[in-house]
């Protein structure tokens, strides 16, 4: 693979660090007046999500990741697999394991898009869209009128997701909730 | 056909031909300008002027000097000149010919450094006291620095490079080993190397070390407000033209200076070597470091030799980046938002 040197980091740009792929997140030039100039960069490590800052030398090169992110659709799971479809007509298949998938599990829902980042050809990371629309299996009986006074009941998910929904909420309404945050965001326009 | 006479806007995107700081930022720097000629003219310091094309420059390894190629006159064939690093040595010559005390606000160029708090191209102050030693001109640089930022009060802070490593990192710079250094700048900062082009030297691991664990902190107080800071009594392997002398615990220091402000490294200072020999010395041991590190090697400027044998007065002089003063004038983050066209629309 490709090498860069440190006046090539750029955020976004994926190289090999320590073993694991690691994503370019900032790159600060550090110079004295007199004396070797070094460059501080801030990296999330792909492998364990930590946010690193480290120091290189000015001119320091670091191998290309075979990183790649690619849009997939969910299909199922085995039970210990999670398997996706590229979505660009090719149908190939890739199968996620329980560390790729991380957090995103609560809301995978089967059709829906997701952003699966390949390292050496496999799945490391599936992040999932900023919003999914889910069906409430699981809350108290809605409130009825109660739509501007605020307060919150938890809901439950085909997902197995939980998050807190306005009062008015019923089982079996689809709702747009931000993954990001894990919030509530509105009735699903369906 | 109309169609063809009308610009594709998205293929002739036009250029940012904007200054890239604010009219405010313009207006300061003429404020600066005029405030610091008036300082020295009130002082009695002499304004001059040096060139900024030399046919040598600088030895320093980490200072990469732009080469231009000249012709003095048509048909004369090409001489490789450099743009000056800092107008050190000719100023040095303008000492030692009976100037008194001189300064010189010009524009210095380093190759090859562009960051949020380098650009290429960039204003420098210099300024040389015959008479004064290290501490005189401390004071007068926070004498300048208080007036160009308008602060009513003198604050004279002072550290030495000991007591930072001490400080933030609890260890003797002078005393602590090279496999504890490297250590440190693993832990600490993060540091690493694919071994074949790693850190070679001494002095490049205490550099990482001041440049990202201490550097960003020093010139400041908890509550994050300004508090400038001189850090003082550098390794002697670090002097670069200062001199020598014996700090109180019998280890050799350089008589160097930096003045740090809110983290920016703001000036650099010494007590000026005045010995031809010892200069010579110091230049062949930066050529030495050149060829071991793969970097050209520099000629010799042998008109600043000349002068300092035919004797250059004992005095102190310092460098301080006005664009950096600026920064911390104006509170800004990056170089950009106080020069007007940075390297990136030069």
């Amino acid at each position: 693979m490709a090498n860069y040197s440190t006046s090539e980091f750029r955020s976004g740009l994926k190289v090999m660090l320590d073993g694991d792929p690691c994503a370019i997140i900032e790159n600060e030039y550090v110079k004295p007046g007199k004396g070797q100039a070094f460059s501080r960069v801030r990296m999330r490590n792909l492998a364990t999500g930590r946010v690193w800052d480290r120091t290189f030398k000015s001119g320091e090169n670091l191998e290309a990741a075979d990183v790649m992110d690619q849009d997939m659709e969910y299909l199922y799971t085995d039970g210990e697999f999670w398997h996706f479809m590229m979505t660009d007509g090719s149908f190939e298949q890739y199968a996620a394991d329980e560390k790729a998938v991380g957090d995103c599990i609560k809301w995978l829902k089967e059709q829906e898009k997701y952003l699966v980042t390949l390292y050496n050809g496999a799945p490391l990371i599936v992040t999932p869209p900023n919003f999914v629309d889910l069906e409430v299996i699981e809350t108290d009986p809605g409130v009825k009128g109660d739509t501007a006074q605020g307060g919150t009941k938890p809901a439950k998910f085909a997902t197995g997701a939980s998050v807190n929904v306005p009062l008015f909420v019923n089982i079996g309404e689809l709702l747009k909730i931000d993954t990001r945050s894990g919030e509530y965001v509105s009735r699903a326009k369906s | 056909m109309l169609i063809n006479s009308m610009p594709d806007t998205k293929q002739n995107k036009l250029p940012d031909w904007r200054p890239s700081c604010s009219l405010e930022a313009i207006k300061a720097r003429a404020e600066v300008y005029a405030s610091i000629r008036a300082f020295f003219y009130s002082r009695v310091v002499l304004e001059v002027e040096t060139p900024l094309l030399s046919k040598s420059t600088a030895t320093d390894p980490f200072l990469d000097s732009i080469q231009v190629n000249l012709s003095i006159s048509t048909g004369l064939p090409v001489q490789a000149y450099f743009l000056h690093t800092s107008p050190e040595f000719p100023m040095k010559r303008l000492l030692a010919s009976g100037s008194g005390p001189i300064y010189q606000l010009c524009k210095t160029f380093r190759n090859a450094e562009t960051g949020h708090r380098h650009n290429p191209e960039f204003t420098m102050l210099e300024w040389y006291r015959p008479g004064f030693d290290m501490n005189q001109l401390m004071v007068e640089v926070s004498e300048l620095v208080s007036k160009v930022l308008n602060n009513a009060e003198v604050v004279v802070e002072k550290l030495s490079y000991r007591e930072a490593f001490l400080n933030f990192l609890n260890i003797d710079p002078f005393l602590a080993t090279d496999t504890e250094l490297i250590k440190l700048a693993q832990d600490k900062a993060g540091y690493f190397s694919s071994g074949k082009d790693g850190c070679s030297i001494r002095d490049d691991y205490l550099n990482l070390l001041l440049g990202v664990c201490i550097e960003p902190f020093l010139g400041k107080n908890e509550q994050g407000d300004m508090e400038p800071v001189f850090l003082y009594g550098y390794p002697a392997s670090q002097a670069s033209l200062a001199k020598l002398k014996q700090d109180e615990f019998g280890q050799e220091i350089a008589e160097r200076f930096e003045l740090y402000i809110n983290g920016l490294e703001i000036a650099n200072g010494y007590f000026e070597l005045t010995d031809a020999e010892e200069q010579v010395k110091r230049f062949n041991k930066d050529n030495e470091n050149r060829k071991s590190l793969g970097l050209s090697i520099i000629p010799v400027d042998e008109n600043l030799l000349a002068a300092l044998d035919e004797g250059m007065p004992s005095c102190s002089g310092v460098a301080l980046g006005v664009d950096r003063l600026l920064m911390i004038k104006l509170n800004t983050s990056s170089i950009e938002e106080v020069i007007s066209f940075p390297i990136a629309r030069a």
